[in-house]
């Protein structure tokens, strides 16, 4: 018996800073004291807090311990682990008050958090079957199989208001109850969309890394509930540790019969096979990705017939997202009433969003829909960094757009976000400051759609290529006022004729930013000024004569001998040969150099 | 897996390895002094004992932690249980055999072993 329980996390962010080699050292630490068999170390999903990653927290006291270096270990060890004093100078600093260690959850980032799809996260071994039966993993299945037919269990998702975490937003139950019909007479196949592309977007990731068994759960219950008894898992090849941990879950469930044959003696078989991708974004969507499992080039085919009907290898299939699954074993154990109890009218339950870009607190959280995007920067992710105003909030990715200041209040689902004119997506979102420029972003993300337009169809193909033309003519200073009415045309009719959802919301990050931030266009048109200083064709650098003290630093910086001046006397520089890179405005002490 | 009984036994047995990780603010907490006098006079297994004997007898809602030097070396080991209303047990000159009295009586019963506490001691 184990009396006290080291959590590591293993997500992909805190291995990538070194967790691996802490839970090497704190084993070897943990023998060096004769500590082995008292103290376990566990290695664990994603805790959420990235930002302060490699994090450790121990057990049963519930210390939190950031950033947390190989040396730091043998100090733990020998002071918490044996002599029972934490080290409070490496306890994360929210949880240290005065004497007392306050508890993670009534810190500024998990107060207002609600875990649902991410409750084991950061809580069990991922990779030990036997810890998530612990925390009732696999009873919903067994519930489903032994006590509910097919129809109750689509009945109870329908009614829990479950609605696609992926993205679009469609009713789960729905989705599940128009594949149901001849079930036992056609084959059916369930898949598992794996295949997370937004930039800046891990919420699929995580949960894969962080509680792999659930999705396996969730995927034989759907499985059950349409009639189908081969799943798919279509993960990209880039999460090495999703994979793995995906593999030994799906091992570890078969050996226990939870995958296979007659499983729970009830006569269902149900078995699941992983599927690597290799990356392409176009793969994320529904009829690519079947397509792509199917062995064939990653292309999108229109709809209808919808896969419910006529899907993987021609069968009715369902795909639904990773977060989507990870629900639904606890709305089969906790009832729909329970899931249904928590959001707004028309979104249930709670979302998954992965918090990037300038903001404090960099990291995985979950909260119950209908919290107001305000709470989310300010209170959870701690605000923004450096004393910068916020400026934006992108969410959806390269299908989404840019939610100003001045709508922060909004809550959010889905219905709120697209009034905006921005869409929930996957679960991304980007802070931005007021050093962010709003037309480089739109150009940013429209270089990703480019990139990742299969070719298919052309308004996709030719539209988007076009629309990033017209965006680079502006940040080089040579738009026209017509070139902003062709981009409005052009958005439009991509929007109305893409085959697929890669190209029919790939225009909405220029649209969104074209209707909150118009006047950064327009400084960029008509007075070739860049507000924010980022597009470097408009930037032009200047020395202020009145506080040049002529001291030549930034004349030795500059890489391309363009500021004259001799010593002591006020320099001045020579926009010609200036190639805009910034050095001299780091050097200067004086705070002589302006951008504009 | 053939039957949900299955799955439960695997449950039940495994509950009792992951409740260290719950963090409950309501649970009785025993603490043991676990500085270089706790240890040098016995406090590991004073400590071991506890945590064993409450898996053992499957007993929820306590949580066994240590603690430093609390100042009164000479009774080492020391443990000192924490009702969640705020009421105090103190036990000194702690032995396994002690340990697995206080795991019965204190923490199953309700009853303080008085005759192991503090006051006892220096009456």
């Amino acid at each position: 018996m184990f009396r006290s329980h080291v959590m590591i996390c293993g997500g992909t962010g805190c291995t990538s800073s070194g967790s691996d080699k802490i839970s090497a050292e704190f084993q070897r630490q943990l023998e060096r004291h004769g500590l082995q068999n008292e103290v376990k170390v566990v290695r664990t999903g994603c805790f959420g807090l990235c930002a302060l990653g490699p994090i450790v927290v121990i057990y049963p006291e519930g210390s939190f311990y950031s950033r947390v270096r190989e040396e730091h270990v043998e100090w733990i060890v020998t002071e918490h682990l044996l002599k029972g004093r934490p080290v409070r100078s490496l306890l994360f600093d929210e949880t240290v008050d005065g004497e007392r260690i306050k508890s993670l959850d009534q810190t500024g980032f998990y107060k207002k958090q609600k875990r649902v799809a991410l409750r084991n996260c950061g809580v069990i071994n991922p990779e030990n079957i036997d810890e998530y039966i612990a925390y009732d993993g696999y009873a919903a299945l067994g519930k489903a199989l032994t006590q509910m037919t097919p129809d109750q269990v689509i009945q109870t998702v329908l009614d829990s208001g479950l609605r696609g975490r992926g993205g679009g937003g469609f009713p789960t139950g729905r989705k599940w109850q128009l594949a149901c019909a001849d079930r036992g007479k056609v084959k059916k196949y369930v898949c598992c969309n794996a295949d997370e592309g937004d930039p800046g977007a891990f919420m699929d990731r995580s949960v894969l890394e962080g509680d792999p068994h659930a999705v396996i759960e969730a995927m034989a219950i759907a499985g059950y509930a349409i009639g189908a008894d081969k799943g798919y898992v279509y993960v990209r090849a880039e999460y090495p540790i999703a994979v793995k941990r995906l593999r030994i879950a799906i091992e570890q469930a078969r050996d226990y019969g939870l995958l296979g044959e007659n499983i729970f003696d009830s006569g269902f078989d149900f078995d699941i096979e992983i599927k690597l991708g290799a990356g392409a974004f176009v793969c994320g969507e529904e009829t690519a990705l079947m397509t792509s499992i199917e062995g064939n080039r990653g292309e999108p085919r229109p709809r209808p017939p919808f896969p419910a009907v006529k899907g993987l290898f021609g069968k009715p299939t369902i795909l639904n997202n990773v977060e989507t699954y990870a629900n639904i074993p606890q709305i089969i154990l906790n009832g729909p009433e329970w899931f249904a109890s928590m959001g707004t009218e028309k979104s249930k339950g709670t979302k998954v969003f992965a918090l990037g870009g300038k903001i404090r607190n960099t990291g995985l959280v979950e909260v119950p829909m209908g919290t107001t995007l305000r709470e989310i920067v300010e209170e959870i992710g701690g605000g923004i960094p450096e004393g910068k105003q916020f400026k934006a909030a992108q969410t959806g990715g390269p299908s989404g757009g840019c939610i100003p200041a001045e709508l922060l209040d909004t809550p959010i689902d889905y219905e709120h976000l697209s009034a905006i004119g921005s869409m929930m997506g996957s679960g991304g979102l980007i802070i931005m400051d007021e050093d962010t420029c709003m037309v480089d972003i739109a150009k940013f993300y429209l270089e990703f759609t480019v990139d990742e337009s299969c070719g298919k169809c052309t308004p996709c193909r030719v539209g988007t290529k076009r629309l990033l033309e017209l965006l680079e003519k502006i940040t080089n200073g040579e738009g026209t006022m017509r070139d902003l009415e062709r981009i409005e045309e052009l958005a439009e009719f991509v929007k109305n004729n893409s085959l697929c959802g890669l190209g029919q919301t790939a225009p909405n990050p220029v649209l969104s930013t074209l209707h909150y931030f118009r006047d950064e266009y327009l400084a960029h048109i008509q007075d070739k000024r860049c507000p924010a200083g980022v597009c470097k064709a408009l930037l032009v650098y200047k020395i202020d004569p009145d506080k040049c003290r002529g001291c030549t630093l930034c004349a030795r910086a500059c890489p391309s001998d363009a500021i004259v001046g001799s010593v002591r006397v006020p320099h001045s520089i020579d926009t010609n040969k200036c190639v805009k890179c910034g050095a001299c405005m780091e050097t200067c002490r004086f705070g002589a150099i302006s951008k504009g | 897996m053939k039957s949900l009984k299955e799955l439960e036994a695997i449950r039940d047995r495994m509950r009792q390895t992951v409740a260290t990780r719950e963090n409950d603010q309501n649970a009785v907490r025993v603490v043991v002094g676990m500085a270089t006098c706790g240890i040098s006079a016995g406090a590991r297994p004073v400590l071991n004992t506890l945590v064993e004997e409450i898996a053992r007898e499957n007993v929820a809602g306590v949580q066994v932690t240590q603690t430093g030097c609390i100042g009164i070396c000479q009774y080492e080991p020391v443990v000192e249980v924490f009702e969640p209303d705020g009421g105090k047990t103190t036990y000194v000159k702690m032995t396994p055999e002690k340990a697995i009295r206080v795991v019965h009586q204190h923490l199953m019963q309700g009853k303080p072993v008085e005759e192991y506490t503090i006051g006892a001691l220096t009456k």
